[in-house]
């Protein structure tokens, strides 16, 4: 695939829209950009690496998020172009910095790229991050396609400058996951030349970048201002645009992937002369002046976006100070019931929505056909998330399992943010009974660490990923042992960011560019802050139990467990082929009366080991075994044999 | 160019987490750009684990962009590398027109295996699958893969297998520099797998 440097105007490329944002970035002459990965937001960061050498630009994996942001604004207080990216999560992460940023301002372009996930596909949690750029001030562009990825994030580099304020590109998963062709633009070619001038001076508010009681009430005066020319601008955008009849007898209003399932719900009811679309594209501020002129249209409007009524809000804020002889509106949206105000919307529910308005039925297809295909696809079984075969991760929850129940205090597992979340369900024996945001697995268990004085001795296991320990879990695991909270932190250190893509951490010694760093030793920070450190292979069941076993009658303390194994997709990756060849001897393999009814297939879990019904015994699946064989040490019978390949 | 039967061309490749659908829809959406179309590929994937069900909508016109989303009913192929998968998109995308290309090794989904859900009997699955298209194509590809040494390669068989129904405005000709430039160290395996996959579709 071609690369996403190319110097090529003009031409037409595949890009995804993660990958069309990073090409807007190079456009823009983007040369600082930092993020912390999550889903959808990984692939900007990974693109950027792919060039970042040969451009001369700084790219980097920050230990989080909030830390990825002030760093790219202390490249653009220094005169760099800088772009932070990051997903909805990571916003709250970053929000207290940037609380502060729309007050000092910025320096050279500072773009922020928000990746929001609709649905929650890859999400602990549904967030409409777009709210806040209402609540903190901010300039907001919502792309529709991969196009305007590309051309609104090069555009909110010159108008962040322009203003002296960070703007947002906000993206979902349908959009930041989705190819479509995008014409190139041109590469600049640019020498950046880095160099701090601001001086803070108390009377006059807005010079260097400092804010300290007294000064930002005025300077919040100032950022309105701003906002006031993005007002301006947003006014005349090519971004927004309608397309319909002049008069419509219904205005859909939308934004970001919405705006192609209205147009296709619109075609689908052959309704192009009767129903309008206008896309917003800078939907905060809202260009009032021009969404009042649409609004003329039609006395009927569906607002068609996802998760928040954000732009249904402002509209209706706007149509409240219409002109007392304006024809009376009638919306439909969120607050009407017509869309839904969670999860994503697809072309179907679009079409449903105008339908019901325009008194139509949708059937989007041959309704005995519909019956049949729905009823016989009820044959297909749901696919639950697992582990994959081969994860570290069932290892150290087999050995929790174990332990908990030879403790028999009735302890349980508090989860966090990765792979490991699985903890929670079957791959990982429904172990984890809490799990939270990142980091957030050592926080709670230091109240839960703390609860002896009520006659609390259930023990208590968090456990964390590598990269969420760096990320969040630091200040958690401090607090604890200054508030001498009880408690085994498990960090399960499977040398990656594995869940949004393998992306090497402070622990790994490599840095976003491959090269080789500086190691964050996590035993030794552990350590350093008086907890006390244990380190397992994830694959040494026994001796996790025995570790665990020993830690919680060992009593108080808040301790360290570092389960160590690499991620199976990593070593695969690396050597290509299994390190065992797996087999299930028959003749020793019992069935159905293994001890504990089929231990390896009903209880194990490994999507390697599969149930040969008529033979009534377990069987390796070799399109899906990674031989890692874990299982061996599982079967009771010794019935599970590993050659090494 | 060839022209296309239909405007879009809707294309779902359907599979499990792991078997390489993803790269498999990167591949096509590039080779048609290239052949100067207007696509769209939505992949629908959320967290990397495998073993979840996972489908990519490729929406392909000579002149327009269309949602990333096909709507339900509208698929005009489906290739899917895990028959179950097959059954499942044409539950809610199949229509009496459909195309169905499926892969015919079963992959069992943990819960099956454990007993909590049951797996169709694979006569009863593809007797469903052949019902609701109006032409299906099976292919062995897995154990073909296995043949030729590694499972992997079951998506690039399926992709000849997709290119040798002619179903696309697309050729080997127009692939194989996109499998040499997206596989450069293991560009002939790739090529017999897909020239493997054109062959069990009739067209070797």
């Amino acid at each position: 695939m071609p690369r996403i440097d190319i110097d090529a105007p003009g031409t037409s490329v595949l890009l995804l829209g993660n990958e069309a944002i990073a090409r807007g970035a190079l456009e823009a002459g983007v040369a600082f950009a930092s993020s912390y990965p999550g889903n959808p937001s990984s692939e900007i960061l990974e693109t950027i690496v792919t060039v970042a050498t040969e451009r001369n630009i700084h790219a980097e994996w920050s230990v989080n998020e909030k830390v990825a942001l002030e760093a790219a604004a202390g490249a653009s207080f220094a005169g760099i172009r800088a772009m932070a990216s990051m997903k909805q999560n990571g916003l709250n992460v970053a929000s207290d910095f940037v609380s502060n940023l729309v007050m000092t301002g910025v320096g050279k372009g500072l773009v922020l790229v928000v990746c929001d996930d609709p649905g929650s596909l890859s999400s602990s949690s549904e967030l409409d991050t777009r709210n806040l750029c209402k609540w903190m001030d901010i300039p907001l562009l919502e792309p529709s396609n991969s196009q305007e990825a590309k051309d609104m994030t090069k555009w909110a580099f010159d108008l962040s400058e322009e203003l002296g304020t960070i703007c947002m590109v906000h993206s979902v998963s349908r959009i930041s996951h989705t190819r479509t062709n995008v014409k190139l633009g041109e590469l600049p070619k640019t020498e950046n030349k880095a160099y701090f001038t601001d001086i803070y001076d108390i009377n006059k508010p807005g010079r260097g970048k400092f804010t300290t009681i007294a000064g930002p009430a005025e300077l919040h005066n100032q950022l309105h201002q701003k906002l006031a020319r993005a007002l301006d601008k947003f006014e005349s955008s090519p971004f927004n645009q309608y397309t319909g009849p002049d008069k419509a007898e219904l205005l859909v209003i939308t934004s970001g992937a919405c705006v192609a399932y209205s147009a296709e719900a619109i075609a689908e009811l052959k309704l192009e002369n009767k129903v309008g679309v206008l896309k917003l594209g800078t939907t905060w501020p809202l260009p009032e002046k021009f969404v009042e002129k649409q609004l003329a249209r039609s006395q009927k409007v569906l607002f068609v976006e996802e998760v928040d009524p954000f732009i249904e809000r402002s509209v209706m804020e706007l149509a409240a100070n219409l002109p007392a002889d304006s024809p009376h509106l009638t919306f439909y949206g969120k607050r009407s019931g017509h869309i839904r105000q969670y999860a994503d919307l697809n072309p179907d529910l679009a079409a449903n929505a105008i339908a019901n308005i325009m008194g139509i039925t949708y059937c989007p297809r041959d309704v005995h056909y519909d019956e049949e295909a729905t009823e016989l696809a009820k044959a297909s079984p749901l696919r639950s998330l697992e582990l994959c075969p081969g994860c570290p991760h069932r290892g150290t929850f087999w050995a929790i399992k174990e332990a908990l129940r030879l403790d028999g205090r009735d302890g349980f597992a508090i989860g966090d943010v990765g792979c490991y979340s699985l903890g929670g369900f079957r791959s990982g024996y429904y172990q984890c009974r809490i799990s939270n945001v990142m980091g957030s697995g050592a926080g709670i268990s230091n109240g839960m660490g703390n609860l002896r004085q009520f006659g609390f001795d259930q023990p208590v296991i968090a456990v964390c990923g590598d990269s969420t320990f760096y990320h969040a879990s630091v200040p958690a695991l401090i607090s604890a042992v200054y508030n001498k909270a009880n408690f085994i932190l498990m960090i399960l250190d499977n040398s990656a960011t594995a869940m949004t893509g393998f992306q090497p951490h402070p622990g790994t010694g490599k840095n976003a560019m491959g090269e080789i760093t500086n190691i964050v030793d996590m035993e030794t920070l552990c350590r350093s802050l008086g907890a006390h450190v244990d380190v397992c292979d994830s694959f040494d069941i026994k001796n996790t139990i025995a570790t665990l076993l020993r830690l919680m009658a060992e009593g108080d303390g808040s301790k360290v467990v570092v389960m160590r194994h690499e991620c199976e997709l990593l070593r695969a990756r690396r050597e290509k082929k299994r390190p065992y060849q797996v087999h299930v001897d028959p003749d020793k393999c019992i069935g159905e009366a293994c001890g504990c009814d089929r231990l390896c297939t009903r209880e194990f879990g490994c999507p390697g080991l599969i149930w040969d019904k008529e033979a009534g015994k377990s069987k390796i699946d070799e399109s899906v075994c990674s031989g890692c064989g874990l299982c061996v040490d599982v079967c009771p019978q010794g019935a599970i044999i590993k050659e090494a390949v | 160019m060839r022209t296309l039967s239909k405007d879009p061309l809707n294309l779902i490749i359907a599979g499990v987490g792991g078997q390489g659908n993803v790269v498999m829809s990167l591949l096509i959406g590039n080779a048609l750009v290239r052949q100067g179309y207007c696509v769209g590929v939505g992949d629908t994937f959320g967290a990397s684990q495998r073993g979840g069900s996972v489908a990519s909508h490729i929406r392909i016109s000579d002149h327009t962009h269309y949602s990333s989303l096909i709507p339900s009913g509208h698929a005009d192929i489906i290739v899917s590398l895990e028959p179950v998968e097959a059954l499942r998109i044409l539950g809610q995308f199949g229509n009496p027109d459909v195309v169905t290309i499926t892969n015919v090794r079963p992959v069992y989904p943990p819960a099956v295996v454990s007993g909590l859900a049951t797996y169709p009997d694979i006569d009863e699955l593809l007797k469903a699958i052949k019902k609701l298209s109006a032409r299906l194509e099976t292919v062995n590809a897995t154990d073909e893969a296995i043949k030729l040494g590694n499972p992997i390669f079951t998506n690039v068989i399926m992709m000849g297998a997709l290119i040798g129904s002619g179903l696309l405005p697309l050729d080997k000709k127009s692939l194989e520099p996109i499998l040499q430039e997206y596989f450069p160290k293991v560009f002939d395996m790739n090529m017999i797998a897909f020239n493997k996959g054109m062959e069990l579709i009739g067209k070797g």
